[in-house]
Order: structure tokens, then sequence, then C-alpha cells
């Protein structure tokens, strides 16, 4: 007879947690059971999701790339430099994790667009427009995903003791040197997982680029806004590609897993 | 080239005023109590606190003058040897050595290089892939010491050098830390909390409390005229040097005979009778002490709420009592009394063990 000595997790926790589990599941199941599984070559080989798949590929990877490029400063502002309206600065920064994204679009045709407090000038200096092309879209994944990695990597350089960066002083290293030789290697982590989360949250935007960027196949609709004109006209179009959105995410999420995502 | 401060910094309501003046190939060591001043002394040298007033100096080179002169601290080269280190955990034990040579403006070939050579001074030289984690705590205290050498400081700054060290390690390391300190020929000033880091390391102690320094002098001056009761109470041990034949200690130099309960410890031993386990008596006292003998006052010292009291021949040794039995018993230069202290009390240890 064997004997274990551990105890039974309680039975109201693992319930409440299959629960949860279910909620997640559930979904993926209904999608997996309405495939339509013979034409799923045919329909993913077309030129609309080929377009699609495409351009959520290059924008949410240029959209995390330019995620880290900015946010780390940031962060790294936010962390570490006292400045009068920090808080404010820092509530500014996280808007776009608690505004609709369709509002987040909104503000930026506002202060972008053709008619736009910055767009409209930018417009008649270089007859340059933002919305309605690639860049609209990058524009709108990165307002929405760089909040991620700012609050990842804020935390923790704040939980970066600041003397390694006093050492590196003391032995000779300028500000910018430690910053790119102890603090940087020090919070990678965090770097590598806050990157992966705003890719995978720009990946999966909708709002703020359909109300930015508009609609417009091969140049502006994306995998998700390809799924949401399709559900009007094409169902069997629309499922499929909601289930290679679930496959793709699956796999950079699951193979990153080990390396990437973990904050130590 | 000899660095000379004259240190008034301030840091909330704490008021540090510090004269220092360490030279070349010299320890200086800055001894006092938790918040007597010594981690803003670390501060304003390593270039983290700006001087209310006065200056420091580095030879010729002004490095703060409390006015337009702040020098940032990756320029001071002040070769900082942290308490707990702070090595860079991303990094082997080389890159380590070799981060302050390659941010001097060397290649960092080159740094390695001549990080390794550190290394092999600093005994780590067969730790060069490891990373800070895997190293024992004496083993990261060198690797700590090599980087701040490396650098060719104008000051090597240590700052409490073996607190972080576990009671076994301390010993061993203190005196590997005493001759790797040789090894940098510039001014090195130790900083710490700890007499014996202090009397060991050494070459001139000065006593910090509260914020001022209540004296200063060679090892051997501060022990022997403490002049304030912390002084007494940290400095004051008395250390004699003997052979144990089952518990009767012969001492060196001086015709006299101490008993002592450790019967274990035989051969050459260094013997330490704290002053405060000595008793002091008008008349010759009966009971249990082992050790008993009449003697001459030699000096009495008032240090507040304690009286250090030097005896005189056959055992010139310091004893702390307090002023009301000094009072009572009319103790002063010349007067005659019995001392005792209990075979307990006479403590040795093995030469060399430390």
């Amino acid at each position: 007879m064997s004997r274990t000595i551990k105890d039974r997790p309680p039975g109201l926790l693992v319930a409440l947690a299959a629960i949860a589990i279910a909620l997640f599941g559930l979904p993926l199941l209904g999608l997996v059971t309405r495939t339509p599984w013979t034409e799923l070559g045919s329909i993913l080989t077309s030129d609309v999701v080929i377009d699609a798949l495409w351009l959520s590929v290059v924008t949410s990877i240029a959209a995390a790339a330019l995620s880290l490029v900015f946010g780390l400063p940031l962060a790294w502002l936010l962390a570490r430099v006292e400045f009068r309206g920090r808080d404010a600065v820092r509530a500014l920064v996280t808007l776009p994790m608690v505004l609709p994204p369709v509002v987040g679009g909104t503000a930026l045709l506002l202060a972008l667009g053709r008619r736009g407090v910055v767009g409209e000038p930018i417009n008649d200096a270089t007859g340059f427009l933002l919305p309605f092309s690639i860049w609209g879209v990058i524009l709108a994944n990165t307002f929405v995903a760089m909040p991620f990695l700012v609050i990842t990597v804020e935390g923790a350089l704040r939980n970066l003791d600041p003397r390694f960066e006093t050492a590196a002083a003391t032995l000779g290293a300028g500000p910018l040197t430690v910053f790119n030789r102890i603090t940087v290697p020090a919070i990678l982590p965090a770097l590598r997982a806050g990157t992966v989360i705003a890719w995978a949250r720009s990946l999966g935007e909708f709002g703020a680029t359909v109300t930015f960027a508009g609609n417009l196949q091969g140049r502006t609709q994306t995998l998700p806004l390809a799924v949401f004109v399709a559900l009007e006209s094409d169902r069997d179009t629309a499922v499929a590609i909601s289930l290679l959105m679930v496959v793709i995410s699956f796999v950079v999420l699951i193979s990153l897993r080990d390396r990437w995502w973990s904050t130590r | 080239m000899t660095v000379v401060a004259n240190i008034v910094a301030q840091r909330d309501d704490f008021t540090l005023d510090l004269n220092l003046r360490i030279d070349d190939g010299e320890t200086v060591v800055l001894l006092g109590p938790n918040g007597a001043g010594k981690s803003t002394t670390v501060a304003v040298l390593a270039g983290q606190l700006p001087l209310a007033s006065g200056f420091v100096a580095f030879g010729d080179t002004t490095i703060d003058d409390s006015n337009d002169i702040f020098v940032p601290p990756r320029d001071r080269r002040v070769g900082v040897v942290f308490q707990d280190y702070l090595l860079f955990e991303h990094m082997n034990v080389l890159d380590n050595i070799a981060f302050g040579i390659n941010t001097r403006g060397a290649r960092m070939a080159d740094a390695r290089t001549d990080a390794g050579r550190w290394a092999t001074r600093f005994g780590v030289g067969g730790l060069l892939a490891k990373r800070p984690s895997e190293l024992s705590g004496g083993q990261a205290q060198r690797v700590a010491l090599a980087r701040a050498v490396a650098m060719q400081p104008r000051l090597l700054l240590l700052d409490e050098p073996l607190a972080a060290l576990d009671v076994e390690t301390r010993a061993a390391t203190r005196r590997t830390l005493a001759q790797h300190l040789r090894e940098f020929e510039g001014p090195r000033l130790v900083i710490t909390h700890d007499p014996t880091d202090a009397f060991l390391l050494g070459d001139r102690i000065y006593v910090l409390e509260d914020g001022k320094v209540t004296q200063e002098g060679t090892p051997e001056r501060i022990h022997s005229h403490p002049a304030t009761s912390y002084v007494a109470a940290v400095a004051g041990t008395n250390l004699l040097t003997g052979r144990n034949h089952g518990g009767a200690l012969a001492l060196d130099d001086l015709d006299f005979e101490l008993r002592t309960s450790n019967t274990q410890i035989e051969g050459d031993v260094l013997i330490t009778v704290h002053p405060r386990a000595v008793a002091l008596f008008t008349d010759e006292p009966h009971g249990s002490p082992r050790n008993t003998w009449l003697t001459t006052i030699d000096s009495v010292d008032p240090l507040g709420d304690t009286t250090r009291v030097f005896l005189a021949d056959p055992l010139p040794i310091a004893v702390d009592i307090t002023p009301a039995s000094t009072a009572a018993m009319g103790l002063a230069p010349g007067v005659r009394v019995w001392a005792s202290v209990k075979a307990t009390e006479v403590a040795v240890a093995a030469v060399g063990s430390n």
C-alpha cells in the first residue's frame, strides 16, 4: 500500500480552479468543433488571410520592438529619476491598459489624424499620413502594448538594488555605461517578459487599430480585423482565422515559456 | 600621495566632523560604534554625499572643496570594497575585476589580461569563470578587493570588509586580508565597528563616536591609553602571551604565573583577560579565585561610567571598575591593593589560530 505525505488539495479550491480552466478551455473547444477542416487549407491560403497574417506578424513584432526601445527608457525614468508629476506621468502611461482600445484609437485619430492637432501640420508639411497605413497600425499597437512592458520593467528596476549602480560608478563607469552594462543585464528576464507580453497584446489588438488605422485589406487589416469582417459574411473563414491565431499564440507562449516568459 | 580630508558633512540631524590623513602604504582604520558616522564617511569619500564644509584632497587634487569642486564618483578613483561586496552577478569573476580597468579606457581584451593577473595576486586566479553566487564569503571578498585595486585607485576604501563573513571564516580571512592590503601601495582606509579588525589591520586608528574623533593613534597607544569608555570597552582587553602547562600559565617576559581553567590547549598560547573580570580589594580576599596577588596602582583614568585602573608589577594589566568603588577604596597611583581574577575568566587560544 502506498502512502502519500502531501495533504490532498482542498476540494473547493480545485473545483473553483476547474471552473476557471473551463472558462478558457470551452471557447477553444467550440472553435475546434466548428472548424471546417476540409476547406481549412484553401481558406488559410486565400489572399485575405495571407495579407492579414503578414500584417499581423510584421506590426506586432514592430510594436513589441518599439515598446522596448521607448518603453525601457521610460520605465527607467519612472523608477530612477525623481521629478515633479511622476505619479501623473505613470498614470498617463498606464491609461491605455484601462481605456477601451476604441477610445484610445479615437484619441489617436484626433491627435494624429488628417485633421488632428499634430497630424494636420505634419500632413501639410510632408504629405505623410499615419492613419490608414501600416504605420498607423504599428502606432496603435504600440499605444496599447507599451504600458505592459513599462510596468513590468519598472517593477524589476525598483527591485534592483541601486547600490550595484553605485558600485559601478565608483569603478569609473559613467551613467550610460552603468545603464548598459549593469542595469539592463540585471533586469534582462523582466525585459524579455515585458517584450513578450507587449507582443502578445499587440497581436490581439483590435479596437484602437480599427478606429485609427481603418480596415483595409493588405494595408491595415490584421488577423483580428479579418475575423471581425468575416463573421458578418463568411463564418467558416472567421473560424479558420481564429484557430490560426490560437495556434500561433499558443506555440509562441509555450516555446518561450522557460527562457523568456518567467520574470525569474 | 597622501589623502587629506577635513570632512564636515550633514545627514538629516546628524553631523560628521572628521579630520583624516592617510599616507601612501599606510592602513588607517576608522573604528566606531553604529551611528558614529562611518557610513557617512564612506558616502563622502566615494562621492555619494557632498561636503557641507571642509575639503577632501588626494595629493594635489582636490575632489571636494564643499564649494565649486565636486568630482563625481566615476572620476574619483576611490576603490571601494563594499560591506556585502556588490559583485555583479551577471558577470563572472574575471569580468568583475576587468570592469574597472575597462571603464578607465583599456580595451576589453587587455582589461581581461590585466584582471587575470590581479586575480592571481589576490588568490582567486582559479575562480575566473565562476559567478559571484558560486563563491564563498572569503573568496567574494578577495574578488571585491581585486576589483577595487585593479582600477588603480588613489584611495582604497574598505567598508566593514569582514562583517559579511561568519565567525569561523572571519579569523582566517582577516589574516589574508592583512597580507593582501599590502598589495596596494597607496593610502588604505578600513572602516569597521570591530576592534579586532582595527587592531590587526590598522597602522593607525581613528576612533569615531557620535560624528567626532575621540581618539587617534597607533593600536598600541589606543590599547594602553583609551580616551573614552567606548574605547576602553572595545580596546581594553588585556593580551598576554605564555605557555600553558595543565592550567598553569608561565607568562612571557613577566615573572608571574596565572591559573586558567582551560587545560585543553597546551603549549604556546595567547591569553586574554577582560578588564572587567579583574576585581580589586584593599584587604587580602579569601575564597574561590585562584589568581590573587598584591600589586600597586600605576594610574587611574576616569572614563565616565567606568574607571580604568592600570596595575604595576608583577602583572601590568588594565582593570575597569565603577567610579563609586574607586572613590570608596581611595584608589590613586601608588596605592597598594589586592587583585584577583577567576581562573575561568583567563581565556587562552593557541598561538596562530587567531
